[in-house]
């Protein structure tokens, strides 16, 4: 295979995984969760999917439904 | 740092400041609304209803992993965010657009809250000045 070929395709390859790697990134930005801050600035995150995130970000969809 | 204001013009500073935050509400001790940027009623109370729903609900999330109270919280969602600030009895809930600054977001809420003026206590009537009016 000539090295031109190579070259092209491991570009092709390498732009292909940064693309995935951000879209990646970026979901897992939007993902929806509640993050519970304690006084002293200690942090308890629910991730979307379990019971207790679930029943706080019902609460969040209805306060942010009718805007 | 921000003088002791009236509610009303601490949240429009707030809004002003800070273009993420769209609705606010502050909601007193006692549980009753102190001031609003939102101009239905039926809205108010519905984000001072979900306000104290979701506090409600945070400190019940904590107890069972054993922690304090939540002090303040966001709930993130791809609409938007539900911020909940409490400070000194009081709470401020407010409302923002999709992926906000969370950080400027708690600091900007936390000094509208402090930035609000206590409402006064009534003078205390004493003995002296009962007896006088009698």
């Amino acid at each position: 295979m000539p090295p031109r070929k190579v070259v092209t395709g491991m570009l092709l390859a390498a732009g292909s995984l940064a693309g995935s790697l951000l879209v990646r990134r970026r979901a897992a930005r939007r993902r929806e969760r509640v993050d519970l801050y304690a006084e002293d600035g200690s942090m308890l995150s629910l991730a979307d999917g379990t019971p207790e995130a679930g029943r706080l970000l019902a609460i969040a969809h209805e306060l942010l439904g009718p805007a | 740092m921000l003088g002791p204001m009236d509610a009303h013009e601490a949240i429009a500073e707030l809004t002003d400041i800070s273009p993420q935050v769209r609705d606010v509400v502050v909601i007193g001790a006692d549980g009753t609304v102190v001031a609003s940027n939102v101009d239905a009623e039926a809205r108010v109370r519905a984000l001072a209803d979900g306000a104290r729903r979701l506090g409600e609900g945070a400190d019940e999330v904590r107890a069972a992993h054993g922690l304090g109270p939540a002090a303040q919280l966001e709930a993130a969602t791809v609409a938007g965010s539900v911020f909940l600030v409490r400070e000194g009895g009081r709470t401020i809930v407010a409302t923002t657009t999709p992926e906000p600054t969370v950080g400027l977001v708690f600091y900007d809420l936390k000094t509208c809250l402090r930035a609000i003026e206590e409402p006064k206590k009534p003078a205390r009537r004493t003995r002296k000045a009962d007896d006088a009016a009698a």
